[in-house]
């Protein structure tokens, strides 16, 4: 152990779905005391706190925590980077303990979305008097004119450049990534859909984007996760039964997109993963080979598909022979969103990128019950956040 | 005869006998934006000219959209085309069936402006796209 390694301590979720009857900050005080309770500590052992939500960023939402779990005067920060919050919400807590300010925290990302339906892509509302307005001078809505700003259209065009650069990426490749997550999402019992679905009636449901039919897009949802992180030479005064449990951050990473030709027209999700990729690897002296599982950004089956290529899971231009190989599969190579993914789990904003972290660790722990990937040792979760953000933890099992 | 006011979409969207699409291009480096930039996002001097962007380019990626926005009239094909002068721009592809065995990766399409719309005091819309050559 190399002495001031960061840890996750406790962790937890709520099922991911509908929650009429709570509201936001419900979900995310329940999952604040689980997370307490799993590592045997207090709202009173909390040096620091983040919070992470995207359509409540500007209520205060860790004050509004606090009010429901105790309110003990730490220092709270609230964040918000899109899909990326809930990681950005982690390395919050990681970087104040690093910093030697804190000695444990808590990160908890949520988000209460209900039935949004489709995000982005403004309607189309003729103008009465056409006026320049906005950095493009436009006169009017541009969405559906101008090429679409539709999540689904983004990331369609996102799996289609790739399709254009590499062989043996096409239509039947992305469905393939919908059917492994919606099957995976069968042993879950936190997804928020558990259904199987046949490759035909992924490639036959309606299209909302070509290549992404329905069923090859996240839904919209509620939901919240929590991760109580800890300082090693902290950890080391707890309990053996305490210890064990705890799980190590190898790596945290947060990037921003670097400047690239096409990104001010289509948002460029590939070359910050890749440097996230790069950074999180040297930082943990491990390689995409030795990793056990990977939770990765599946918003759409089309940016899965990519993903494989960014995080290196498979060789370069190979992402297509990897799915139809069957290596991203839980019982493959290298297993790929074993919860169901965003596609099937589902992705209330703040909450997924803390909840892959509790993904990732509950397999470590050896706690995943009829989804657990047997001997997992050192696993990734990786979110994007279009912006854009992208967040890498690399968890291992303690030693 | 008084003819129609016509105005572009968008201020990037030059109209008249022959339209093109005018980017802001970076003294220094050469990258260029659609958007006005206080400086270059890629080597972050400050001195920009405007640069005529090729009518003519390639499909480098698209997505027929089925689901949008109400009043969005689908299907469309949203495109990414990249100009031969290595402009990457996005527009609908037009004057070309919706469905994936009409639109193919790679294919050549040139610029192409359209009334897209007329407001209250007659003025029209000019807007663009790119059709397969």
């Amino acid at each position: 152990m190399s002495g001031d390694s960061v840890w996750v301590l406790g962790t937890s979720m709520t099922r991911f779905g509908r929650y009429p009857d709570l509201d936001a900050v419900d979900l995310a005080a329940k999952v604040c005391l689980e997370a307490f309770a799993d590592g045997e500590v207090t709202v009173h052992d909390m040096d620091v706190m983040a919070a992470g939500t995207l359509f409540q960023a500007s209520t205060s939402m860790g004050q509004r925590i606090q009010k429901q779990i105790g309110q003990t005067g730490i220092p709270v920060f609230n964040v918000t980077n899109a899909c990326a919050t809930g990681a950005t919400a982690i390395r919050t807590v990681y970087l104040s303990i690093k910093a030697g300010e804190a000695s444990m925290g808590l990160a908890v990302g949520v988000e209460q979305m209900g039935k949004m339906g489709l995000l982005r892509g403004g309607s189309k509302e003729e103008a009465n008097l056409y006026e320049p307005a906005g950095r493009y001078g436009a006169v009017t809505a541009v969405d559906g004119v101008i090429g679409t700003e539709t999540m689904p259209g983004v990331f369609a065009q996102a799996g289609m450049a790739y399709a254009y650069e590499n062989d043996g990426v096409g239509f039947e490749q992305f469905a393939k990534v919908a059917y492994k997550n919606h099957l995976h999402s069968t042993l879950n019992p936190l997804a928020q859909y558990q259904k199987e679905f046949s490759l035909e009636e992924i490639m036959g449901s309606p299209v909302q984007s070509y290549p992404n039919t329905l069923l090859m897009c996240c839904p919209t949802g509620d939901g919240a996760a929590a991760a109580v992180l800890v300082s090693e030479e902290r950890l080391r005064s707890m309990p053996k039964r305490v210890q064990k449990r705890a799980v190590k951050i190898a790596a945290s990473v947060l990037t921003s997109d670097p400047w690239v030709e096409s990104g001010q027209v289509q948002p460029d999700v590939n070359t910050l993963t890749r440097n996230a990729a790069n950074q999180a690897y040297e930082k943990a002296g491990i390689g995409p080979e030795d990793l056990d599982l990977v939770e990765l950004h599946d918003c759409f089956a089309t940016a899965e598909l990519i993903h494989y290529d960014n995080l290196g899971l498979c060789e370069p231009g190979g992402a297509g022979d990897f799915i139809d190989s069957g290596a991203p599969f839980r019982d493959g190579t290298t297993p790929v969103n074993v919860s169901g993914g965003l596609i099937s789990k589902g992705h209330p904003i703040g909450a997924t990128g803390v909840a892959n972290v509790f993904e990732v660790t509950t397999h470590l722990r050896g706690e995943a019950g009829d989804r657990q990937i047997k001997g997992a040792k050192v696993g990734l979760a990786h979110v994007i956040g279009l912006g854009s953000s992208c967040g890498i933890h690399i968890l291992e099992k303690a030693a | 005869m008084a003819s129609t006011r016509q105005v572009p979409i968008v201020d990037y969207l030059r109209i008249g006998a022959r339209p093109y699409l005018r980017a802001t291009e970076c003294g220094h480096c050469g990258a260029r934006y659609f958007d006005r930039r206080n400086a270059c996002a890629k080597c972050g001097k400050a001195d920009f000219v405007n640069a005529r962007v090729s009518n003519r380019g390639a499909l480098r990626s698209f997505s027929i959209v089925h689901r949008a926005a109400p009043g969005i009239p689908v299907p469309y094909v949203s495109a990414l085309v990249e100009t031969d002068d290595g402009t990457t721009v996005r527009s609908n592809l037009v004057d070309c069936p919706a469905d994936p065995e009409h639109v193919t990766l790679g294919m050549k399409v040139r610029l192409a402006t359209y009334v897209s719309g007329t407001d209250d005091a007659g003025t029209e819309c000019v807007a663009f796209g790119y059709r397969p050559v």
